[in-house]
């Protein structure tokens, strides 16, 4: 009993040493301030070692073909599927035994699906994830070991596994049935929503690496713009009477700020985007039908403090990035007071954001780079899986045992695909 | 579109009542009352542009909120809400879920009451990009590198040129991004004039007198710049001035990556310098173009025929020696006196193309390199021609700017005639008597000249004033009609004639020079 509590007061001594150590570390250094998460540096983890990845081989009708049917799939913003499957096979945590595997990755290209104007349609893909899974749980025992609960999948889309781009549809459709126990690897994340589960992993929207870099302007360049913002207010095509997209937020800015000359917004499409967000102080990162944006990847790049207007958001990499001390959250309800808000931000505050933002690690993890860097978005997400292991010994069903309906959901997603 | 689902609920919602069979005829009053009712409403709306009706509904359902903001959210199509009823026992945070505060639908657009910028809070936001700009200055810009104080070293002398010269070097060193100590030399002791000139330029000025008064001749001036650039690096010896020190001729011009090149110095460097040696007389200039074209051809000169003074590298860029003005193209015709309308040469090797470590000129002598001579035992008297006898190893001396390759900064003389006036702090008090009106001018109160027989005259001074550059063949007849040529309209004008001639030939003949000097 009394060693008990010795030793219960030696690990107290012990975390609140590494917890002052850890401030120390974050003292000032020009011009560049260390990220620590809440669970430490775990930016900088490398989660090579620490897991194995088995990739199944699935017929190209699930992701060459499609990719080869149409190539645009390879820059638009829900490229993170593609490229993770391009990483995985040549990554060393990559292994081709799957009884040493701690996760199975299950390539299918869902978002690649799309209209002549590069819009993505969900329609299919419900069924395409239906006939994956059944293919892999009929050629390989792993799936019907565990229901799907060490498998991973990338479903980038608007509202994720709901696979739909309309909110009220993707409510009603929930997650496809089939995955409510694999780990979603996904752009969308919103606290209490259906369509995000917990123990998902959020990822940034694919931005171009090489585009942005090519567009990058001297540092001492002054930033003179206050607030920047480039994109629609009012979508006319889809929501003509206003208030449904981005929950007139998006609108009220416009309404509220069009003449103010410190908000610099419109809706033009300048070639200088990029150069004039690294000439902002303030990007805004407004949400549009879904809550993600791929401004915040731009603006951690590009060193513009994010200004994030959604509701109950759940950011990248949220466990691994203090996003509260990176970008200003500002909720919908507060948008027509957003100048007084941003005016009202202590300088200190501010120098203390953009030098977080310069950290390059944290620029570095929002990008997907190819060929995989590391501390890239990549090796953020297999850090995450990593931080999920080992499995817990509920994962592995009792044999008989049967959790999940395969006849679940609406009639038209069983049809074969 | 969806004015046709409203109708088709009403519709339903019609039908209904009119199935049941009970009291059909209050039934069929309700029918047509909500007709009615409906086609009004469409009738407003096509009026109104949008769908009112669910405002109304929200009038009538919700409760008046106290907030200034109207059209506050309103949720027609409210999903079931995840209100998850576990147990008071959940401890962990995890286990307890709220109902998500975000719903799915229309909601309102919240416009504040007055939309416009707020003045106070725009005065915040610009100390703010202020803050943030200085902080990126100072991350990025000058003080990444380290800067040190630039030390410019300009002797002057009052004339009528001064204030065109130095006035140029004054904005020069108030654009460059470091800190600044401008030692002025002045000839002929200290004056108000230059004082006057040089107190506006908000950079540390000290200013100091030179017992001796300028010569008129280029050659004698050169000696005298001499020795009042050595009086003004005593001033950085005893001072103890800490930084680079360069030269600021003040006719001299310097461009802003000179003073980023000159950080860069350990000890003593030496940059390239343009020599624009300027004649004044287009005809000569092109002569001694051609001549020198011809030159070129006949030998290959090991003196460069391009108008640059600064340090020569060998491919490993090492100093090898030095590249000079070739002079002689201009042998013979060079200006001697100040004023000469000649080509004004210069020396071999100018002092602004120089620069050097303030630390050189200090007593202690702890990490001065050998080859620097003691700055204190120079003699004066001896003959410094230029920056390197203060040196015993000229060849230790780095060449900056890429090894001379980049032309940094402009040496050009150009000086007014030796009797030029010009009004002391170039203020014109008491006024002038005489104002002239130009020719051609908007008011219309003066009534047009009438056409007389001075019409070569008016020919003359066409939309210009008084003061014209004359093409060459008019040049006779300005000076014949230059007496008459300005007084035009009083005919008194010729009483006043002798106070304004005097201003006027001055004007005028200044006028002949410049036109010569163009």
């Amino acid at each position: 009993m009394k060693l008990r509590s010795w030793v219960l007061i030696f690990i107290a001594c012990n975390l609140l040493t590494f917890s002052t150590i850890s401030a120390f570390r974050l003292s000032r250094s020009q011009p560049t301030e260390r990220i620590s998460g809440h669970a430490g540096d775990v930016l900088d983890d490398n989660p090579v070692g620490r897991l194995k990845v088995f990739v199944y081989e699935l017929p190209s009708k699930y992701n060459k073909k499609i990719l080869q049917k149409d190539p645009r799939c390879l820059t638009h913003m829900f490229a993170a599927e593609i490229y993770m499957q391009r990483f995985l096979l040549s990554s060393p945590v990559r292994t081709l035994n799957p009884e040493e595997a701690d996760w199975f990755y299950v390539p299918v290209y869902t978002t690649c699906d799309l209209t002549p104007n590069g819009l993505p349609l969900p329609f299919k893909s419900p069924r395409m994830m239906r006939s994956a899974i059944q293919l892999i749980a009929s050629n390989w025992p792993y799936w019907n070991r565990t229901e799907g609960a060490d498998h991973f999948f990338v479903v980038p889309h608007d509202f994720g596994a709901c696979f739909h781009y309309q909110e009220e549809k993707a409510i009603g459709r929930g997650i496809l049935p089939l995955l409510q126990r694999a780990t979603l690897v996904q752009t969308f994340g919103q606290r209490n929503h259906v369509c995000l589960k917990q123990g998902s992993i959020t990822v940034p929207p694919y931005a171009p690496p090489q585009k942005m870099q090519s567009h990058l302007i001297p540092g001492k360049t002054p930033r003179s713009i206050f607030v920047y913002f480039r994109g629609l207010f009012y979508d006319v095509g889809n929501d003509p009477e206003g208030g449904y997209y981005a929950r007139g937020a998006r609108a009220a800015v416009w309404e509220n700020f069009k003449d103010n000359p410190l908000f610099d917004i419109s809706t033009e499409h300048p070639t200088t985007y990029y150069e004039d967000m690294q000439r902002a102080i303030f990007c805004l990162c407004p949400l549009g039908w879904a809550p993600w944006s791929p401004r915040l990847v731009e603006a951690v790049i590009f060193g513009c403090i994010p200004v994030i207007i959604a509701d109950d958001i759940v950011l990248p990499f949220a466990d691994a990035i203090p996003w509260e001390d990176i970008g200003v959250f500002v909720d919908e309800k507060d948008v027509p007071y957003l100048d007084t808000i941003l005016t009202s931000i202590p300088p200190e505050v501010i120098l203390r954001k953009q030098r977080l933002l310069a950290n390059p690690s944290m620029k570095q993890a929002m990008l997907f780079p190819q060929p995989a860097q590391p501390g890239d978005a990549f090796h953020q997400v297999l850090n995450g899986l990593a931080r999920k292991l080992p499995h817990d010994r509920s994962v592995y069903l009792r044999p008989g045992e049967k959790l999940l309906n395969w006849t679940a959901g609406p009639v038209a997603d069983l049809k074969p695909w | 579109m969806k004015l046709s689902a409203l109708h088709q609920s009403y519709l339903n919602r019609r039908r209904s009542p009119l199935d049941s069979s009970v009291d059909a005829s209050s039934k069929s009053f309700l029918a047509v009352f909500w007709l009615v009712l409906h086609c009004l409403c469409c009738l407003i709306s096509l009026l109104l542009g949008f769908r009112f009706s669910r405002l109304v509904f929200f009038f009538l359902v919700s409760t008046p909120s106290s907030s200034n903001l109207y059209s506050p959210p309103f949720r027609p199509d409210l999903p079931p809400p995840r209100i998850d009823l576990t147990p008071s026992n959940a401890t962990t945070a995890e286990a307890k879920t709220s109902s998500s505060r975000v719903v799915v639908g229309r909601h309102g657009i919240l416009i504040r009451p007055w939309p416009h910028p707020d003045p106070v809070e725009v005065m915040k936001a610009h100390r703010i990009i202020e803050r943030v700009q200085r902080e990126q200055k100072a991350v990025f810009g000058a003080g990444a590198k380290g800067s040190r104080t630039v030390i410019a070293v300009t002797p002057t002398y009052v004339r009528t040129f001064q204030a065109l010269h130095l006035n140029g070097v004054m904005h020069s060193l108030m654009l460059v991004p470091y800190d600044v100590v401008w030692i002025v030399v002045e000839a002929g002791g200290v004056s108000n004039e230059t004082a006057s000139i040089v107190g506006k330029s908000g950079v540390r000025v000290i200013h100091v007198g030179f017992d001796q008064r300028m010569p008129n001749t280029w050659e004698d001036r050169g000696k005298v710049e001499v020795l009042m650039r050595l009086r003004a690096l005593r001033v950085v010896k005893e001072e103890k001035l800490d930084g680079v020190v360069m030269f600021a001729d003040d006719s001299n011009m310097h461009s802003m990556e000179f003073f980023d090149e000159i950080q860069n110095v350990k000890w003593f460097g030496a940059v390239s310098v343009g020599i624009l040696a300027h004649s004044g007389n287009a005809e000569e200039m092109v002569m001694s173009m051609d001549k020198r074209r011809e030159m070129e051809e006949e030998e290959s000169s090991s003196l460069s025929s391009l108008p640059v003074q600064g340090p020569a590298c060998n491919a490993t860029d090492k100093l090898i020696g030095w590249h000079v003005f070739n002079t002689l193209p201009y042998a013979g015709k060079s200006a001697v006196y100040i004023d000469d309308v000649a080509a004004v040469l210069p020396q071999k090797l100018e002092w602004c193309g120089f620069v050097l470590n303030s630390r050189i000129l200090w007593d202690e002598a702890e990490s001065k390199p050998e080859w620097v001579k003691e700055f204190g035992l120079l003699n004066e008297n001896e003959g410094v021609e230029s920056p390197l006898s203060l040196l015993n190893d000229p060849s230790m001396v780095e060449p900056l700017g890429s090894c001379g390759r980049q032309v940094l900064l402009w040496w050009l003389r150009v000086e007014a005639r030796a009797d030029s006036k010009f009004p002391p702090g170039w203020v014109i008090d008491p006024p002038l008597e005489i104002t002239v009106a130009a020719k051609r001018t908007p008011w219309p109160d003066v009534p047009p000249e009438p056409p007389t027989k001075k019409k070569d005259q008016m020919s003359l001074s066409q939309g210009n004033n008084n003061v014209v550059v004359i093409p060459k063949h008019q040049q006779q007849q300005q000076q014949r009609s230059s007496k008459v040529r300005k007084p035009k309209r009083r005919s008194k004008r010729n009483k006043h004639e002798a106070k304004p001639t005097d201003t006027a030939t001055q004007v005028s003949s200044s006028t002949k020079h410049h036109q010569e000097r163009n």
